[in-house]
């Protein structure tokens, strides 16, 4: 299955690990992500306003690159738009049903962008882990090699994932398709209260001290729980979660670290992936330390 | 909250760009407080999101010197357990926009560490940009 995947700028930067392991166990699945081209920037965060129709024309441009890939062949007509990274996924979702319930705006857009072909609504927005439910977690199941059946895992989904309602992929309360996902990875998910709390996003920016808190409130919620790592699909709340224990270890000297991944990169181990599939090199805090002992202690 | 309520043409014209900005029926708020309830920053708020809320039904122009629309995330906590539909974190946008639509910056950000910088994701520099900076 061919299908148009949409990067963003993280996952080309500072969450490349988030996308070479999710593109290596696709593959397994016999999914091929085809990277949009000339894709642009989704802006990050959605505009709330009414009267601000302007920022919706960056997401809606990457839409019309969509039904240019039909068209010249590169896809055989498949206009669901594969996203990772949850903040592109919520941006991208929320212009696409701005432009399908306000028809006068679309027009706005289509003018605006009159050199190209007209945006007509159809393509749709859908998250990695939506794909990966509908091929079915029994599936997953099936290519899992390594049993990490001792290791818990507390899936952190953050706001962009299940939030407005009619934006996310499960129950904005209490989701559970990453706990689906760990079960068919054969790993433990640990059911705690914070999974679906903010972690501050950008203000990380500027003001980093009110992050360290909620981080620190997040990382030990799942401790409390038995958790030995956590798994979440945005590249902030990974920065937010895990380069941020650096901060957290000065403002709390007993804090002890916690691995922090991105699904795919638990996905990629239990799949017995090589290490450069699995990126996990390049998450802050080492995994590899909690693995081996838990492997050693058994 | 001593002192007199003052509803007169100003407050009303300022409830109704919230309105129209927000695209929220502000009135329909009846303080219940589940917004201030499920707030994750709420620590660090001068004023509560339901206080926010009051404010601009009152339109009490005021409420634009307060941290609280800074701080808010848009993390919709608040908007998918408002027991009257309403998205507050809508109304905290609209606030801002009034704010950055005069050119009035909330960050600095040659105030960030360049050594934050450089490690930060780019989708926070984008989003505080977007969010803060107008």
């Amino acid at each position: 299955m061919k299908i148009p995947y949409y990067p963003g700028c993280s996952l080309k930067s500072t969450a490349k690990h988030f996308e070479v392991s999710a593109i290596a166990v696709a593959k397994e699945l016999g999914i091929e992500f085809v990277e949009i081209p000339r894709w642009n920037c989704c802006g990050v965060v959605s505009s709330l306003t009414e009267d601000d129709i302007i920022h919706h024309v960056g997401p809606i441009r990457n839409f019309v690159r969509v039904l240019d890939m039909n068209e010249n062949g590169l896809l055989d007509n498949e206009k669901r738009l594969l996203t990772l990274c949850s903040m592109c996924f919520n941006t991208l979702k929320r212009s696409n049903l701005r432009v399908k319930e306000k028809p006068d705006d679309l027009d706005v857009i289509n003018d605006f962008m009159y050199q190209e072909k007209d945006y007509d609504g159809s393509v749709e927005v859908v998250h990695f882990l939506e794909i990966l439910q509908k091929i079915g977690f029994d599936k997953v199941k099936e290519k899992v090699k390594k049993n990490l059946e001792n290791i818990k895992v507390a899936a952190y989904y953050g706001c962009m994932l299940i939030r407005p309602k009619e934006i996310g992929i499960d129950d904005p309360e209490i989701p559970a398709i990453f706990e689906n996902l760990i079960q068919s990875l054969g790993a433990e998910p640990v059911d705690w209260r914070s999974k679906i709390r903010c972690c501050g996003s950008y203000l990380t920016l500027n003001n980093k001290d009110t992050v360290i808190d909620i981080a620190y409130d997040i990382l030990t919620d799942a401790q409390k729980n038995g958790a030995d790592l956590i798994i979440t699909s945005c590249p902030l709340c990974a920065f937010n979660l895990d380069n941020r224990q650096k901060d957290i270890k000065n403002k709390y000297p007993g804090f002890i670290e916690i691995p922090v991944l991105y699904f795919t990169q638990l996905m990629a181990l239990t799949f017995g992936l090589e290490e450069k599939q699995r990126g996990l090199d390049l998450n802050y805090i080492n995994f590899y330390n909690l693995l081996n002992k838990k492997v050693l202690s058994k | 909250m001593p002192g007199k309520i003052v509803i007169n043409d100003k407050t009303i014209a300022f409830l109704e760009k919230i309105i129209e900005l927000s695209g929220e029926t502000i009135t329909l708020c009846d303080q219940c407080g589940t917004c201030s309830g499920g707030c994750p920053v709420i620590h660090e708020m001068d004023i509560t999101p339901s206080q926010m809320m009051h404010k601009v039904q009152l339109g009490q122009e005021d409420v634009l010197e307060s941290k609280t629309m800074w701080l808010c995330a848009s993390c919709n906590t608040c908007t998918v357990r408002c027991p009257r539909g309403l998205d507050v974190a809508k109304v905290a946008e609209a606030l801002r926009q009034v704010k950055l639509r005069q050119s009035i910056d909330n960050v600095d950000l040659n105030s960030i560490p360049k050594e934050d910088l450089r490690e930060l994701p780019p989708i926070a520099i984008i989003a505080a940009n977007r969010k803060m900076i107008s």
